[in-house]
This record gives structure tokens, C-alpha cells and sequence, in this order.
């Protein structure tokens, strides 16, 4: 979406259009009306609520400043958690963006196959996170699982995610890193797809190995899929994973995979501790807001190249 | 390629084995696994050679998980948000880019910060929306201390209390994932290089606004609309949190939620036959789904993102 900065803009529009009193008003009633109820309003009143202190039982409510902000951010658990998930997006992105590369860059190398490739390889997408999750959770199951098995046979680890806290980190990420492969993929491949053979085959003539045109040529062309695909995986392994948390380890054992929007919905749905929760939300919010600007201001200017 | 390299593309097709196969792998055990009979599966290691189990095994799933009416809800759900985001903002694309009225930049700009508030940041807020859609129209009257004045017009007591409950409900399900910003942008840039001339001759011919829409607009986006069907599709199956959140009662449960409930624990016989026969089956409508409509699924993902 590079042309975004365009609707402040507000050059966009066709030409010739017609005009009618209420009936643009009309069709995009719906729209507006269903981003007021489900969106607008409920952040705004979150945001509200963050500066409130409620009593567990009554519904009064008293107005306390950032009282809410100060307790979070000198809550060990809110700290570990914030933790916990920086560790959690870096690997998932890092696992699912080198393993969709090195697929792509392989089925791309591959000229006689690349539709069944592309249909053996592109499933997972319609997988839920949450069946990604019961699926490495057998794997890796401690008493079951025929990877966890091999693991224990071949590297002598006493693997338990169900007990230690670092094995079910290490379960969810592989969950969550190997549902996200495929877009990976998909992306990566249509980046390669775009490289120019004339730049390919000029650098062949002058005497580049494979590796070499891989390294100097195509990697840097793909550095806009590259980094816009960081942005999305990191958004989804922030959000969209929740499923797998709440399906497979439930933020456990000992709050070690309890990454922060399972922390939000623990403390505010579950524990009823309103003010945090939506405090937290807030630190979401926020930070949501700031990855979404990054990624345009980024995509806008640094990583572009013609043609 | 460009020259000869045997090694390499030697190399190149093992890994890329290597790659389907680590990709293949959990599903095609899963598979196994859903074959065998509780005693096979919790051998250890569990045999690779499929059972003769699957159907029974399925079958039990099948009314052990409630798949029957879960399935259909997430049905219900996927195929509601689809429809609803498609048409929502397929109306309001066309109305910010072919006509021109004073907040139409606004709208544009409302519809598109939506884009910084999906629902894992406003998780409360929006349940008790959810819980009572006519609040906001609540807190007016109250604010404006309306109660106060009708009963001083009247001269009799007077108490409003507005209540619609979307909880445990389709509506409540589809209706606030019906917003996209994604959705309207695709449209928005897809109008943007529909050719003028097609708009001025439909007035030239007098044509209303909506008779274009129907008969040149419409046709023209059927690709784009194809490839949203497939994406949109696939998002509404998999939903987890707003599901999770608006419903209570078991009957409104949505497929992907309700296979935790079929996950052996520690105490439990270990029926892993059991839980992946049923998340196998859960799986397959969206997975259907995308390998049926490929195409335009790889065409409108890279086109939605961009």
C-alpha cells in the first residue's frame, strides 16, 4: 500500500464521477457505522478505562492518572512478559522468513516442477494456528511424540514442554514459524520471480557462481519482500498466535509462553482486572501503530529500486 | 538456469524434498495417527504404517467433538465475514472513488486507521460492545440526563434501558469482523485503474450511479473478488479470539475452538487418534479451499498486501 500518504492528499479520485446528494453518504454508511461501533468506540473507551481504578465488586471507578501504566511497568510478570515476547517474535520471524526463502530460492531453481511445488507447499496458509499447534504438540509431546523422541534419543536432552518452560517456547515457535512458512513462500517466490534474467544471465557471462549471483544480485533485490515480510511475521507472531497459546500451553508452564496479548486477555477477561488490561491494550495499541508507520515510512523510502 | 550444474540442481531438488517434507510432515502424521487404534497410537514410537481405524476413529470425532454443528457455525461465520467484507467494502471503495462529497477523505482515512486496532488490542472494550450494541446510544441519554427530563415532561417516573445483546449470536460472530481496510484499499486501487471512458459513456447514456456499479463495476472486479473470496474465506474460518470471547454456549462454538476440548490430558486415556482424526477434518474446508482456488488466491494475497 505505498500510495497511502495520498489520501491526506486527496488527489485520488476518477476524473469524471457522478453526482448524487445521499447516495455516497449511503454506501458508505456500512462501513462507517461498524468502524465507529467495533473499532472507535471500544479503543476510545479503552483508552479511558486505562486511566481508571475499579473496584473488583461495584462499579465505581475513580480516575488515577498513569497509576495503571506505573504498576505495569514495575510488574516483574508484565517486564518477563514483554520479554517473552520480543524472544517469541524475533524466532518466529527469523525461522519462518530463512526457511520460506530457502524454499523459494529452491523451487525457483527447480524449472520443472514449480506448480506442484507450489501446490505441495502452499496449504499450511489455510491451517488455523490452533490446529498448527495440536499438530506440534503430538510431535513434540513428551511421553508421545516421535520428534520429541528423536531429540531425547539423539541429543540427550530431557525434552518436556508440558514441564520447562524453554521446551514449550521452543514448541510454540516451531508451531507458529511452520504455519507461517508458506506465506513466506508464496511472497518470496513471487520476489523471484521478478528478478530480471537479463541481470541473471549478464552475471553468468561475466563469470558469477550461482552462490554469488544469489548473494549479490537477487538477495538485494528482494529486500523490499524482505523486509515487508519481517513486518507482517512479526505482527502475526505477535497477535495471530494466539490460538496456538491458548489451544496448546495456555501461557505455561510458569508464564514462560505467556506472550503479552495472551497476557491482556488473562488479566482482563479471565482475571477481571480491568485498569491493566486495558492499560495493556493501550502498550499494544501503541505499538501496533508504531510497527504500521515504520513499515510505511520504510517501504516508502529506503528499500525501493526500479524497474 | 543459465549453465549446467548437475551438483547444484542435484542439491537443489533434495532440499527442496527436504522442505516439502518438513512442511508435509505434521499433517501426513496426523493422517497416520487418525488410522490407528488407541493401543497403536500410544506406542512409543507410534507405527508408521496407517491402521484400518479411520473411519471409526473419524466417526467418534465426529460426535465426541460436536464436529457436526461446529463445523457448520465456522461455516456460517467464514462464508458471513467473506460476503459481508467483499460487499461492505466494495460499496464503500466505489463510493469514495466515484463520487465526491465533503468528508470522503475522512471516510477513507477512518476506514484505513482501522488497520492499527485489530481486536487482540481492544479485547474488553469490544466484548462488552458485543454484550450491548445500543451502549454508546445509552451513555448519550444518560450524559444528556434524559432520563431527568422526560420524567420532568411527563411528570411520571422514567427509566431507558437500551439492551441488544450480540453474545452467543451469528450476528455477534460476523458482524465486527465485517470492517476491513485491506478490503476497501484493494477495491479503492482496483477502481482507480478502471478506465475513465467506461464512466463517461455510462452517463452518456444516462446510466445512474448504481446501474454502473452493477453492470460494469461488478463485472469487471470478478477476479479481485475471486481471490478475496479465497483469502477472506480462510481469515474467517480460522478465527480464534473474537470467537473465543462471544461465545459461552457450547452450540455457537466455532470448529478450531472446540478441538481443545478433544486434546488428551495428562489424566485422560491418551486418544491422539481421536483429537488429530477431528483437527484433520476441521482442517480441510479452508484447505480446500485454497489448493481449489490457487490462483487466484497467490494473485490476490500478494495484491492485497502490497
Amino acid at each position: 500500500m505505498p500510495d497511502v500518504f495520498l489520501i491526506y492528499g486527496s488527489t485520488m479520485i476518477k476524473r469524471s464521477f457522478f453526482t448524487s446528494r445521499y447516495l455516497p453518504y449511503l454506501l458508505i454508511l456500512p462501513q462507517i457505522v461498524i468502524t465507529l461501533t467495533f473499532f472507535y468506540w471500544p479503543a476510545v473507551k479503552g483508552i479511558i478505562q486505562s486511566f481508571l481504578l475499579s473496584d473488583p465488586f461495584g462499579r465505581r471507578s475513580t480516575f488515577v492518572w498513569f497509576y495503571n501504566y506505573a504498576e505495569l511497568f514495575t510488574d516483574p510478570l508484565y517486564l518477563k512478559s514483554i520479554f517473552i515476547t520480543i524472544v517469541f517474535s524475533i524466532a518466529v520471524a527469523s525461522v519462518s522468513i530463512s526457511l520460506g526463502l530457502f524454499i523459494a530460492s529452491m523451487a525457483n531453481r527447480a524449472l520443472r516442477a514449480k506448480a506442484v511445488v507450489r501446490t505441495l507447499l502452499i496449504w499450511p496458509y489455510a491451517v488455523a494456528p490452533a490446529i498448527s499447534g495440536i499438530m506440534w504438540l503430538f510431535l513434540l509431546h513428551p511421553s508421545y511424540g516421535i520428534v520429541a523422541l528423536g531429540v531425547k534419543k539423539w541429543l540427550g536432552v530431557n525434552w518436556n514442554p508440558v514441564m520447562y518452560g524453554n521446551d514449550a517456547m521452543i514448541m510454540i515457535v516451531i508451531a507458529s514459524a511452520w504455519k507461517q512458512i508458506s506465506y513466506n513462500f508464496v511472497f518470496f517466490m513471487a520476489g523471484l520471480q521478478a528478478v530480471p534474467k537479463s541481470l541473471i544471465e549478464a552475471a553468468a557471462i561475466d563469470g558469477a557462481s550461482p552462490f554469488k549471483r544469489f548473494w549479490f544480485i537477487t538477495f538485494p533485490l528482494l529486500s523490499p519482500t524482505f523486509f515487508f515480510l519481517t513486518v507482517m511475521n512479526i505482527i502475526y507472531s505477535f497477535f495471530e498466535t494466539f490460538g496456538i497459546i491458548h489451544t496448546v500451553t495456555q501461557g505455561g508452564p510458569g508464564g514462560s509462553t505467556n506472550i503479552l496479548v495472551y497476557k491482556v486477555y488473562q488479566d482482563g477477561f479471565v482475571g477481571l482486572n480491568l485498569g491493566s488490561s486495558a492499560a495493556q491494550s493501550v502498550v499494544l495499541m501503541t505499538l501496533i501503530i508504531l510497527i504500521t508507520f515504520l513499515q510505511f515510512k520504510f517501504v516508502e523510502k529506503k528499500v525501493q529500486y526500479g524497474g | 538456469m543459465v549453465e549446467k550444474t548437475p551438483l547444484l540442481d542435484l542439491f537443489t531438488y533434495a532440499f527442496l524434498m527436504l522442505g516439502i517434507f518438513i512442511v508435509g510432515f505434521p499433517i501426513l502424521y496426523s493422517l497416520i495417527a487418525a488410522t490407528l487404534p488407541l493401543e497403536e497410537v500410544s506406542k512409543i514410537p507410534m507405527p508408521l504404517i496407517p491402521g484400518d481405524q479411520f473411519f471409526v476413529n473419524m466417526k467418534e470425532a465426529w460426535t465426541r467433538g460436536n464436529l457436526g454443528t461446529q463445523i457448520m457455525n465456522s461455516f456460517i461465520m467464514a462464508s458471513g465475514i467473506t460476503l459481508g467484507k467483499i460487499a461492505v467494502s466494495m460499496i464503500g471503495a466505489f463510493s469514495i472513488v466515484y463520487f465526491d462529497y465533503k468528508f470522503r477523505v475522512i471516510a477513507f482515512a477512518s476506514v484505513f486507521c482501522t488497520l492499527m486496532l485489530p481486536v487482540e488490542v481492544r479485547i474488553l472494550p469490544t466484548y462488552e460492545m458485543a454484550a450491548n450494541v445500543l451502549s454508546p446510544l445509552q451513555a448519550f441519554w444518560d450524559f444528556m440526563h434524559l432520563n431527568a427530563l422526560v420524567t420532568w415532561i411527563s411528570g411520571n417516573d422514567f427509566e431507558l434501558a437500551l439492551n441488544w445483546s450480540l453474545l452467543d449470536s451469528y450476528t455477534g460472530l460476523i458482524l465486527p469482523l465485517v470492517a476491513s481496510a485491506t478490503c476497501t484499499f484493494l477495491f479503492r486501487q482496483f477502481f482507480l485503474t478502471v478506465p475513465e471512458e467506461l464512466c463517461e459513456a455510462a452517463k452518456i447514456d444516462g446510466a445512474s450511479p448504481m446501474t454502473f456499479f452493477r453492470k460494469i463495476l461488478f463485472p469487471l472486479s470478478k477476479t479481485n473478488i475471486a481471490a478475496l473470496v479465497v483469502i477472506e474465506f480462510v481469515y474467517g474460518y480460522n478465527q480464534y479470539l473474537w470467537p473465543l470471547l462471544v461465545t459461552t454456549n457450547p452450540k455457537m462454538t466455532t470448529a478450531v475452538i472446540g478441538l481443545q476440548n478433544l486434546i488428551p490430558q495428562a489424566d485422560d486415556l491418551p486418544e491422539w487418534n481421536i483429537a488429530l482424526g477431528a483437527a484433520v477434518l476441521v482442517m480441510l474446508p479452508p484447505v480446500l479451499v485454497v489448493l481449489f482456488m490457487q490462483r487466484w488466491f497467490v494473485k490476490g494475497l500478494i495484491e492485497k498486501e502490497k
